[in-house]
């Protein structure tokens, strides 16, 4: 009897996926180039950048846990952005925090508040079927907005509310918002994998598929998706806190923006919307673009340009985001490997033959 | 013993009367059938047994206790599983994780633990070799053909070792051999003392495979009784008009 | 007094958005898709007319013999080459391409125009028209007279051709259509087109009662967005109703209340009727599949 195997003898089919070790030095590779980062290029302008890119990176990993996994598209989750902002500016002001590390104390209020706001949100816009939710959510950011202006009393109405700077040197200023806001990023990407990974996470996925056929078997699909609504929340709620921290102020046009809303979306589907670090790679990607314009070009409108166009052609090649196309071409990688594999055995000496 | 019954039911759709003062009774431990011609109302009644429509009056009961108001998903707790006419899985998840998901767990600490626990992969194998699906197990569900689609809609409702399997039309569109296999282990779970309710139009699978046939017409019940019965009742041949219950005879 | 004025007033603006909004929900009915970009595509034509009755000194209702079949052909266009290459997912799918538009939109029309609000301008803009003791502008006369006209347009189009019997068949069963020999792909791209090209009309409309710049789509598209939710998707008569209603309320809130309030009761509205109905005013209730 021959010893080795062939392909076709093989009790189960090989595994599809990157293997583990190319996984974890990417991840680490990834882990090192950020944690470096500001200190290579210490250029205040390029930190900015970074320190950008770190908040949208938790704000992308975070709506990803709802809208990713569970497929609801939460358009309007510039709410929760805008009430971490205005919570930040708020209470720095009325508890006459000092500016500088006691300001960083705000961001588990900002969490806490925005995780408290998802809870009422929550249980009225998940209510309605998918499309209609979408609008809702939009039409939600809106009379946030609209809050922002009138309640002139406590909001400072157009005006909007300052965040007293921390009277830092400025070259290095970035640096604490840039480390604050990668931990807090990690948190997010850390906590979006174990979700992933635990039963609850199976189950958004499975309302993700299919709500209904979910509910047939035991699925508490109002309860998963609340959990998973306020759990996002949460971080874009920190995300607006360092947001109204690191820029100093807070206006009602860009703390509840649908532009943002509209980032968000492009960075997780770009990166691959329902996976674990697709979004982070579509923010850190889109971000530092963004953020290049700015700098090149000034003004929004080129950049609203870019970004529906971008969005557009995304939608229309590569709905499902750079880690999916990754982990597509490996998998059709592995299946020519062993097609070739095959080939040969079948073509091999005559004795295969007789064996059989 | 009726261990599920209806009594009364009566759903509008707009000028349409799908349910008429239905009354039924499907008998504990048995293989039920549930037959009737095209438009009598029997998806109906599943979607009103099983929670995804509430009838406009009249009582669903389940060993005695009213689930009528019941949701899906109380549904399913309590012990009552379905498929649907035209399967439906979750086509992005892979076969396993699919058998995973009917797996129940209390508490909200368990809900946070990995996805597939010792037990649970346990049975969700046994399930998935139990229909002879182990070897697609890590494929995506939707890359299944249509049989194995269906085969895994039997083994997920399986895994949570439901009381009552309400299939909906289980041999629709599905090859014979698939079909002799699919009744063979419909009789095997019956042994083991689980309740099946099966809306059919294949009269000879449902002829060969049931304990006890109702049929439906025009809403309501029209009789129940034994398969030789049934088949050869004269109400039922004008209800079917004549087609399906000649060829079989 | 005012607020019987105010009352008229919401009814004769009400007109021009249950026009879109009909045009929005009947897209919605025909294709299962949500045209977000209707806010930038009226600002487009409202710019559109602008630049024809500044340059051109015609009159902005003539202005519309050239913007409206431009702007149907540019929904016709967007259907083919965005909309029906979209196979899974179409409801979320088709809203984020058309989110992606319109924000397109909306950034060249900033850089071409700059921020600067105008307004389209005519001899008779400004003239008012007396009924007893109340003053209407007479523009948002003329405006409801045109909204009212071409709903009514609409309805004889819908019910009274062939072409509006296969857009009725494609919305309630579109495999049944299609079995029938109906193709349901051009009915969709026509039904977008005729949306897109009430947009260049409304255009006009919004752009002569209000003065405008590239932005002024949010507050467009969030109005129409609630005025069709609490109509319930799909349904062109709850639409109707619900776009007086939310306007009539706006107006009544602005001159009782204040200006501002005015436009947040608008939403506030919303999410009171959306705790007690989801499905809208008129929508039905969510039938779960099978």
């Amino acid at each position: 009897m021959s010893t080795d195997t062939t392909i076709s003898q093989r009790p189960t089919p090989p595994s599809y996926e990157v293997p583990k070790v190319i996984r974890f030095g990417a991840l680490a590779v990834g882990f090192l180039v950020l944690v470096l980062f500001p200190l290579v290029f210490n250029n205040p302008t390029i930190s900015t950048i970074g320190v950008f890119a770190m908040i949208f990176l938790m704000a992308v990993t975070g709506w990803n846990i709802f809208s990713g996994y569970t497929g609801y598209i939460a358009l309007g989750h510039a709410v929760f952005f805008g009430i971490g902002q205005y919570a930040t500016a708020m209470l720095a002001s009325y508890w006459q925090i000092p500016p500088g590390w006691e300001t960083f104390l705000l961001i588990p209020v900002s969490m806490f508040l925005a995780g408290l706001a998802a809870i009422p949100i929550g249980l009225i816009v998940l209510r309605v079927r998918k499309h209609t939710f979408i609008v809702l959510t939009i039409a939600l950011m809106f009379i946030f907005q609209l809050f922002a202006y009138n309640l002139r009393g406590w909001t400072g109405g157009s005006q909007g509310l300052e965040v007293s700077q921390p009277p830092w040197d400025g070259s290095i200023f970035n640096l604490p918002y840039y480390y604050v806001g990668l931990f807090l990023a990690i948190v997010a990407i850390i906590s979006s994998f174990m979700i992933r990974r635990s039963k609850f996470g199976l189950s958004l996925l499975a309302i993700r598929d299919d709500e209904d056929r979910a509910r047939s078997l035991g699925i508490n699909t109002r309860n998963s998706k609340l959990t998973a609504f306020v759990i996002s929340a949460i971080f874009l709620g920190a995300a607006g806190c360092m947001y109204a921290m690191f820029v100093g102020s807070v206006y009602p046009q860009f703390s509840f923006d649908p532009a943002f809303d509209l980032e968000l979306s492009i960075m997780a589907f770009a990166g691959g919307l329902g996976t674990i670090l697709g979004p982070s790679l579509g923010a850190l990607i889109i971000s530092g673009a963004q953020q290049y314009f700015l700098i090149t070009f000034g003004g929004a409108n080129v950049f609203l340009i870019v970004y529906g166009a971008l969005f557009i052609l995304i939608l229309r090649l590569l709905p499902g985001g750079v880690v999916p196309a990754i982990s597509d071409k490996w998998r059709s990688h592995v299946v020519r490997k062993e097609q070739r594999i095959l080939d040969s055995e079948l073509e091999g000496p005559a004795e295969a033959g007789a064996h059989k | 013993m009726t261990l599920l019954g209806v009594e009364g039911i009566v759903k509008n759709y707009g000028g349409i009367q799908a349910l008429r003062n239905c009354t039924m009774n499907f008998q504990e431990g048995a293989i039920n059938g549930l037959i009737g011609p095209n438009g009598s109302g029997k998806t109906t009644l599943f979607n009103v047994m099983t929670g995804y429509e509430t009838p406009d009056s009249g009582k669903v009961t389940f060993r005695g206790k009213d689930i009528t108001n019941s949701t899906p998903d109380e549904v399913f707790a309590a012990g009552i599983g379905r498929t649907f006419q035209l399967t439906r899985i979750f086509p992005r998840l892979t076969v396993i994780e699919n058998v995973h998901i009917a797996a129940q767990r209390k508490g909200l600490v368990a809900q946070m633990r990995q996805w597939s626990q010792p037990d649970e992969r346990a049975r969700a194998l046994e399930s998935l070799d139990f229909v002879g699906l182990t070897k697609l197990s890590r494929e995506p569900a939707g890359s299944l053909s249509y049989g194995q689609q269906k085969l895994l809609e039997f083994a997920f409702i399986m895994v949570a070792e439901p009381k009552v399997m309400l299939l909906d039309e289980p041999a629709g569109g599905v090859n014979p051999t698939l079909l002799k296999h699919l009744g063979g282990r419909i009789k095997e779970l019956n042994k083991t003392g689980v309740t099946f309710i099966i809306v059919e139009h294949d009269m000879e699978f449902v002829m060969g495979i049931c304990d006890q046939v109702s049929v439906m017409h025009q809403g309501s019940a029209l009789i129940e009784g034994k398969p030789e019965i049934v088949r050869n009742d004269p109400a039922v041949l004008e209800a079917y008009l004549g087609t399906d219950m000649t060829e079989v005879n | 007094m005012l607020v019987l004025q105010a009352i008229i007033e919401g009814v004769l603006v009400g007109g021009f958005y249950a026009l879109m909004a009909a045009g929005l929900t009947l897209v919605f009915g025909v294709m299962d898709i949500v045209n977000f970009a209707i806010g930038a595509l009226i600002v487009l034509g409202a710019y559109l007319s602008y630049s024809i009755t500044t340059h051109f000194h015609i009159d902005p209702f003539v202005s519309l013999i050239f913007t409206t079949p431009l702007m149907t052909a540019l929904g016709m266009v967007i259907y083919v080459f965005l909309i029906k290459p979209i196979k899974t997912n179409k409801v979320v799918m088709s809203l984020l391409t058309m989110f992606a538009v319109a924000t397109l939109i909306e950034g060249i029309l900033d850089i071409c125009y700059n921020s600067g609000f105008v307004q389209i301008h005519a001899s008779y803009i400004n003239n008012s028209l007396r009924i007893g003791k109340l003053n209407f502008p007479l523009i948002y006369v003329l405006s409801f007279l045109l909204s009212a006209f071409l709903l009514s347009c609409l309805y004889l189009v819908t019910y009274r051709t062939k072409f509006g019997r296969s857009l009725r068949a494609s919305m309630q069963n579109p495999v049944a259509a299609r079995l029938v020999g109906i193709d349901t792909d051009r009915v969709s791209m026509i039904t977008l087109g005729i949306g897109i090209g009430l947009a260049a009309i409304g255009g006009m409309i919004f752009g002569t009662t209000n003065a405008f710049n590239a932005s002024s789509s949010y507050d467009i598209i969030s109005r129409l967005l609630v005025i069709v939710i609490l109509g319930g998707f799909g349904s062109v008569g709850g639409a109707l109703v619900a776009a007086i209603f939310m306007l009539v309320i706006q107006d009544v809130v602005a001159v009782v209340w204040s200006p501002v309030w005015g436009s947040t009761a608008f939403y506030m509205i919303l999410m009171v009727v959306l705790l007690v109905r989801p499905q809208g005013l008129f929508g039905k209730k969510g039938v779960r599949a099978q």
